[in-house]
This record gives structure tokens, sequence and C-alpha cells, in this order.
């Protein structure tokens, strides 16, 4: 194998497993370092500066940084990373003089952003500082888009988000609730120098089914979430079948035992393991004693006199192969389960009945805009997408991670710049050695368990539609929790032309990562570490041929723990422990000092 | 030197051996010899080597003296039985310690100094009865606890870090143990486990007396230029002549050994060894052989390593005295003690 390639900032990124699985690439490690020493508001501005609604994400983010985390390779659970972040949001002091600042003069450029949901929200964060004259079209008379009309109050409380989106408002962005854009065409005609689309996914999957138009009890998921939202929706009848296992499924079912209903039932079409809910978001139904049922495929209304008695079901049966796919499998029988109302929530689709098809918008097959990955600008110059409605229901972390790219290409387009001549991602490399057998970090391994989240009380938290069920790590539990980070971000940093190969890293090494090998090929050489190196997704760290022997140093990183040992063992400083800072470019890295600073929350004389 | 404790966590696919243990549970504290040390990788070597022979962590006594060397058995199997003794008195208290219980493995770590120096004539003895051991030398050539002054081990015209060469004939453990009549004699270094760790099984299961003398480098006062000992030293000079394979009784001797180069030698416990012999011409069985041959790879600056002799012929020190085979530590109290009236009879014989 050829030595790795350090240089490249994608290597030592990867490593911090949380932060590469993070479409924002939020500074994990960094933050939760932060909140152990009491840090929350720097804490809450690291996380700010990549994610851009820390408080709001640390309730209901998807958290693709927790099925990443080492930890949950190493043993069983991850770190609590989104809780965490929810502890720096809550602790956090005032922090309102470390925000983006409107620039001090407009750059005299106008930019649309259609509908005021987080991808919006993100382009506008970014843009407000550098001069941007922006404005949001709301077709709501709310902020927030999906957040706040699909995410229940009990889990994410509407001040959470005013919070939040107060922040990226108050720079004087122009709001225009209750106006929805009917007409791109119109829209391009008022003279704005970009559009970004921020619309969402917002059509609820249907299921035409026999009898679905015969009764008023059944509703479209995301719908029937948004009118309860906006108190249109005040009740539901006492059984209630909820169609769908996803996580608008759950949000549904729980909504509907804090509106009444008694029997709450969640129709999943396939087994376990099949479902799209997340894993905790079926633990936080299921603690509220919803009842999944699996293998009930849907298969038509049925009324009694004329009025909704429940639904009929096939029972399935499925094949499940070495790979663990799934067939289409085969009906067993029937089954028909008697409910006062129907809840759809199959998932939800992009729809763009008011953009022309005649203005250069090229579309795919499946009616969306084609939308490129990087620029996210569509086929007609100007115009750029981005959450939902770029490339079909995502979540809102990768909306704001849409939401910053686009905001550098808007500024890049408005400055005639090439779109694609993006500024790269940076790495930083710091020693954190203080001295004798000190780091800067906590390097020691803590066994300890994930924490888990308190509750409300399982009566008291239906008394009202908004309580919020999460109460938020204690403090005792923020102290124990934060010590299972693994701190991946400081890396075990090799210089051959040092190693003696006296073989002491090897010898302390807790989880086997290391070994000194004669060099080969990388399959072959996987196999003959000292542990072998199984998960081919994690990489090798492979050095020069060592001084004395040739041999080469490899590291597996799959479950190294950060610990330090091998840079503490090691006689000549050939390996040490280095932080690793991903240098992440934003618009404001591409604009003027004055106008970076105004980002930083620098003041705007 | 560390403070700072291994995690109590492990690699999930670390291999387990026949009693369901990993290398992980044969581990002992945390070392405190200086980072790089040779003594620490001998130690993962020994760690390794009871492990796959599958001892009992009970089953294992471990014995010393004083020195770097001699902390070492803090280091590795911590539920074992151990004896940190009085300075180069390792031998001795190890012979007692067999006498009493012959069903335990005994490993001896010691070093240059507490063997060649205070504890020679220990060390000479112990061969002379066969003590049933594994004697390891982690040697050095330096006194490390106190600062680096030469041991007898140095080599003449080796530079100290500070002040003249040495000029002193070395004691070569060796030689020395070839001339005493040891039944086992092996040499390696630290930093090739991959012969370090056979040598090991092989000196563990062998009957009598057995000697690894291994080249382990002192990282703080003898690892620069000039030293005979020193990690780069030692890998630019040290030659194999014979390396083993320990085979497992639960497996078959491998059929691809090249005819010649291989030598199964049978153990008195049902144990085999495979020799191979790197230098064709060389044959560990005879002693005069192994002599001429250290003698000369000597003269020659080389540092030959490997199993460099063995006779499983001779007798260990219980069967030279014909003892029973139940350990003394085992018999029943009247068994040990048969009385005042045999004791009565047994004076009259000498009357």
């Amino acid at each position: 194998m050829k030595p790795t390639d350090t240089s490249n900032p994608e290597y030592f990124h990867k490593v911090v497993d949380c932060q590469w699985g993070c479409p924002a690439h939020t500074d994990v490690p960094e933050y939760i370092r932060m909140i152990a020493q009491g840090r929350f508001s720097d804490a809450y501005m690291e996380n700010r500066k990549s994610n851009v609604f820390p408080g709001i994400l640390g309730r209901v983010c998807d958290r693709p940084c927790e099925p990443a985390c080492r930890r949950g390779r190493v043993e069983d659970k991850p770190v609590a990373i989104c809780r965490l972040k929810r502890v720096a949001a809550d602790h956090r002091d005032d922090i309102s003089a470390r925000l983006p600042k409107a620039a001090e003069k407009t750059n005299g450029k106008k930019v649309a952003l259609l509908g005021a949901g987080c991808a919006s929200l993100t382009v506008a964060n970014d843009l407000a500082p550098l001069g941007y004259e922006v404005t949001i079209f709301e077709a709501l008379d709310t902020t927030g888009g999906l957040m706040r009309t699909n995410i229940p109050a009990f889990r994410l409380p509407p001040k959470v988000l005013d919070e939040e989106i107060g922040y990226i408002l108050d720079m004087g962005v122009d709001l225009r609730f209750g106006h929805r854009i009917d007409s791109m065409k119109d829209l391009l005609e008022e003279g704005f120098d970009a559009v970004f689309v921020g619309t969402g996914a917002p059509k609820g999957k249907n299921l035409e089914l026999p009898g679905r138009y015969d009764s008023d009890r059944i509703h479209i998921g995301i719908d029937w979430l948004e009118s309860v939202a906006f108190e249109h929706t005040k009740e539901i009848g006492k059984r209630v079948l909820i169609i769908g296992v996803g996580n608008t499924a759950m949000d549904c079912c729980r909504t509907s035992l804090r509106l009444g209903a008694e029997d709450v039932k969640v129709m999943a079409r396939k087994p376990r393991g099949f479902f799209k809910a997340s894993d905790w978001e079926l633990e936080d139904a299921e603690e509220e004693n919803v009842e999944i049922l699996v293998n009930h495929s849907p298969k038509e209304f049925v009324y009694e006199d004329g009025k909704l008695a429940g639904m009929k079901f096939d029972l399935m049966e499925y094949k499940i192969d070495e790979d663990g796919r799934i067939d289409r499998g085969t009906s067993t029988g029937e089954v028909t389960i008697p409910c006062d109302d129907v809840v759809l929530a199959i998932g939800q689709d992009n729809a763009f009945p008011w953009i022309e098809r005649d203005i250069g918008i090229e579309f795919d097959k499946w009616d969306c805009p084609v939308v490129d990955e990087t620029t996210m600008m569509c086929s007609r110059d100007g115009i750029f997408f981005g959450g939902d409605s770029a490339f079909g229901p995502k979540n809102i972390i990768w909306a704001v991670e849409h939401g910053h790219q686009a905001a550098i290409s808007m500024h890049k387009y408005c400055q005639n710049e090439d779109l694609h001549d993006r500024l790269p991602m940076g790495l930083n490399l710091s020693s954190q050695k203080m001295g004798m057998h000190e780091w800067s970090y906590s390097n020691d391994y803590d066994g300890a368990v994930r924490r888990l989240m308190p509750h409300v009380d399982l009566k008291e938290r239906f008394n009202k539609l908004d309580i919020e069920v999460e109460l938020g790590f204690t403090a005792e539990q923020v102290v124990e929790e934060v010590e299972r980070c693994l701190n991946c971000d400081i890396q075990t940093v090799f210089t051959e032309k040092l190693c003696i190969e006296c073989d002491a890293c090897i010898d302390i090494c807790p989880v086997s990562c290391l070994t000194i090998t004669p060099n080969g090929e990388e399959d072959e050489i996987r196999s003959r570490l000292k542990a072998p190196a199984l998960n081919p997704e994690q990489a090798l760290y492979v050095s020069d041929a060592l001084p004395h022997t040739a041999r080469v140093m490899v590291k597996d990183e799959d479950l190294c723990v950060h610990c330090g040992l091998c840079a503490e063992r090691c006689p000549t400083g050939a390996w040490d422990m280095q932080k690793s800072t991903i240098l992440i470019p934003y618009a404001a890295d591409e604009a003027e000092p004055e106008q970076q600073q105004a980002a930083a929350g620098g003041s705007a004389k | 030197m560390t403070y700072i404790a291994k995690p109590k966590i492990a690699h999930p696919s670390l291999p387990k051996n026949e009693l369901g243990l990993t290398t992980r549970d044969y581990e002992g504290v945390v070392s405190t010899l200086c980072a790089g040390c040779g003594h620490d990788s001998v130690t993962a070597a020994l760690i390794q080597a009871v492990f796959e022979l599958d001892i009992e962590p009970h089953m294992l006594a471990k014995m010393s003296g004083i020195g770097c060397s001699s902390k070492t058995p803090a280091y590795f199997v911590s539920q074992a039985h151990g004896f940190n003794s009085v300075h180069g008195r390792m031998p001795s208290v190890t012979t007692g310690a067999y006498a009493a219980n012959r069903d335990l493995t005994y490993v001896g770590v010691s070093g240059d100094g507490d063997s060649l120096s205070i504890g020679v004539g220990q060390f000479v003895h112990a061969i002379r009865r066969n003590l049933n051991m594994c004697y390891l030398i982690e040697n050095n050539g330096v006194y490390g606890l106190t600062k680096g002054q030469f041991s007898a081990s140095a080599d003449i015209g080796s530079k100290p870090k500070k002040g003249l060469p040495n000029q002193q004939e070395p004691i070569d453990p060796a030689s020395a143990a070839l001339a005493l009549g040891a039944t086992y004699i092996a040499r390696s270094f630290s930093g090739d486990k991959e012969q370090l760790v056979p040598l090991i099984k092989g000196a563990i299961m062998h009957s009598g007396f057995s000697l690894v003398d291994v080249i382990s480098p002192c990282v703080t006062f003898n690892d620069h230029e000039g030293s005979t000992k020193s990690y780069a030293h030692t890998r630019e000079f040290y030659k194999h002549v014979a390396n083993i394979d320990y085979i497992h009784p639960s497996e078959e001797i491998k059929a691809s050994y090249a005819e010649g180069d291989a030598m199964p030698i049978h153990l008195h416990g049902g144990d085999t060894i495979v020799l191979r012999k790197v230098d064709r011409a060389y044959d560990p069985t005879s002693r005069a052989e192994a002599f001429k041959l250290l003698r000369e790879r000597y003269n020659a600056g080389e540092i030959t390593t490997g199993l460099l002799y063995v006779n499983d012929e001779r007798a260990e020190m219980h069967e030279l005295m014909h003892n029973i085979d139940t350990p003394l530590s085992q018999l029943p109290y009247e068994g040990l003690h048969p009385g005042g009236d045999e004791l009565q009879k047994l004076q009259s014989r000498y009357r």
C-alpha cells in the first residue's frame, strides 16, 4: 500500500465519524468538550456555525451522526450527541452579541427565498451579513415550514423555533407572510438577482384504495399534523389507525393520543427492521403504548351504515434473502381492524405546479427539478434549490447544508464568479501534548453506558398537546455522557523517521489496532494485522517504510478509542496526538473581510 | 513511564484460547518502565505465550529479583502467583517453591545485573540442579535503575552515554549456560516477537532449566550510537540460526517443512516443538557445535538468535531427587509429618 496521504483534509475528517456523517459537518467532539468544560454558549456557537439551529436540532435532528459514532462500534450505544446539543442550547447565556450581524450597507443585490423553512433561513443567515437584501416569501402566516407544522409541539416547542428563527430574521430580513408564489415566471419578473426555492416536499402521499373518498375521517398525515398545529383540528376518534411506519407516522400516532384517541395502532406493511422510522422515535411511541402491527398491507376501507368502520388488510408473509433484502411478499389471508379514523403517513412528494415548464427549468422523470449537487443551481442560471425541494424528502440537517452550499453559489453567482471554483476544505493539526503524561483532552476511556433521556410522566404528558416530553439531561447525566465521547478529532499522527520499532505502541494499544508488518496489498494486510481489520468502511493508516527494517506501521482506524497511549508510550515522539480542525468554507469565507467580520458576529459599525 | 492505565476495553474480534480468555485477561498492571523499554515488549511476548499455551492464571508462578527486569512480573497475569525476591536470589526462591509445588509453571524474569553479577552464583546452581523453570534474562548491558553503568554483559568496546568504552570481558549467559549443562538455551530480541513467542513457549513446556536470553534495549541509557545493545545495532547484526514452532498437542505437525530444514522434538509432557533451521548445517542438539557456533559468531560481531541448544534427555530436579509426583503442598498433614515415633526410628538408624 502507498503511505496514507494525511495532507488531504478528507483523511482525518473521515476519522471523526460523527462529523463525517453529519451533512453539515458539525464539529461534534469540539462542542462536547466545550460542554464538558461548562462552556455552553461556546458550544452553542460552535454548533450554530454549521447547523444554524442547535436548539431545534438538539431535539428533532435525524442524527446521522449517532449511527456513525465510533462508540457504537466499540460498545453498543453511540454517544447521545443529539441530546448533548440540546444541553448546549438549554444552558447557553445570552449569545445575541455573538450572532451574525446584518451588513452595514447593502451590496445592491436582491435575493428571493421561497418558503420560510430551515433551508431558506440558512441561506438568509449566510447572505444577510454579506450585504444582500433578502426577501422571504412564505405561504403561511408562520415561520419554520415543516419544522412547525409537522413536528408536534410536544417534541419541539414553538418557543425554541421562534427564538432561533428570530436570530436570523432580526438581521433585517424582509419576511412576507401569506405570500404564496403561484408563478415562477411572475416572480422572476420582479428583478431579483438570485432566487432560492426552499418550499419543501409539501404533498403527502395518498392511498388510492376502495372507499378512500367516502369518509372525512381519512386524513393525509402531514396535512392533518399541520391542521393540529394550527388548532383547526382539536380531536380525533377513540380508535385510530396510522398507515405507514416512518417518522411522520410516529408523530401522528403520538399526536392522536393527545387529541383523545385511546387505541392507536400503527399498521406496518413489512416486518420490524424494515421500518422507515428512526429507532428512537419508535421507542418513544411504544413507550406511550402505541401498538405496532407488522405484516399488514392495506386493502380497502370498510364501511357500516355509510360510516367508516374499519380497514381491511392483507396479512403478508415475506422472504428475506442472505443479503437482508426483502421480497414483495405474499398474502396469507385478510383481517379487518375496526377504527374511527385513519391517518395516512406513507411518505411525501415534491410538487411544483407553480413552476412553469417553459422557463428553462428542467424536470426529471419524477417531476423533480434537475439540481446540481454541488452548486444547488438548477438548469436555469440564478435559480437555486435546497432542502426537500431539491432532491426529495430528507431531513432538517440536510436542508441546512443545502442552504449553506446554495448561499455560497448565490454569492458567487451575484458576484459573477465561477460557481464551481469553491474554496476547498482545510485542515489544521495541533499537538495536544501538554507535558509529561499530560494531554489537553480527557483521554481516559470511560466505560459508562449511554444515559437515558428523562421523560415527563406517562399520564401527565397527555394533559395538554404541547407538554414537551423530553426533559433534557440532568447535570449529572451531562457529566457522564460527555465523558463517553472518544475525542475522535484528537488524531494519532505518525512520523516514520522517528520510529525505532520498539513495539511499545503496539503492546499498549488497548484495542489492538496497531501492527508493524511488511507492506502488501490492502486486502491481504487487513487479514494479517494484530486484530484483523474487518470493517472495510474504515481506513488503514499506513506509514512509509520504517528506517530500521523497511516494514510499515499500520493502524486500523476502526476501533481506536483515541486514548493516546501509543503517543504516551512512544519514546521518540513518532506517535503524537494532534487535534484536527476541519475548516469548512461558508459564503462569508468567499466574501470581503468586513463582511466576514459581520458574519462572525463582529460589530457592524 | 506512565500512570495512565490501559483502558478495560478490548477489540471484539480478539481471539480466545481454550479457556475462553483473551490476551487482555493475561495482562498485569500498567508498566512504569521507560516508554519504549524493550522489557515491555518481552512482557507482551510473555502474555502472548502463556495465552497461547492456555495456562490457567492461578497455575502460573512469576518469580523475580531486583532491577528494571524484575519489575516485569507485575505487568503480566495479575491473577498468577508471584514472588519478588532479594537481588539475585530468585533462583533459590524458585527452587524452594518448585520443591513444594511441582504442579505450577515457573517463569522467572531476571536481568543481566540480577543474573550475571550479584546473582551469578544462584544462576549457576539453578542450572546445575536442572530446575524446571523458564528463566528469562532481559539483557540490556547496563544498570538502568542506577542510571546506566555497564553491566557484566556489556561488550568490549561498547560505548556508554558518557565516559569511556567498556574494556572488560562480557559474560554471555547463553555460553555460560551451555558450559554449565543447561538443557534448553535460546536467545532472541525484544523487537522480534515472531521469533521470541515460540521460544518462550518452548522454554515453558521444556522439562528442566530453560534459558531465554533476550536482548532488550534500554531506551534511556543504552540506545545510542556506539552501543552494542541498541535497537539499531541489534537489528543490524542479529541473525536467526534456528527458530522453533511450538505445536499445540491438539494440532498436527504441518507437512510443509522441507526435509533437513525442520526437526520435530518431542518434549516430556507430550508437547512437540519443530525446530526450523535457518543454517542447515547447524545441529542444536550438539553441545560442542553450539559452543563453537556461539564463539565464532560472537567473534564475527554477530548476535546469534534462535534455539541454540536443546537436550530433552536429562532429568529435571524432582526426577533427579526421586520425589513423588504429588506436590508437597497437596500431601496430607500425616504424610508430611509422620510423627515422633517415626522420628525416633529414623534417628536410631544413625546411632
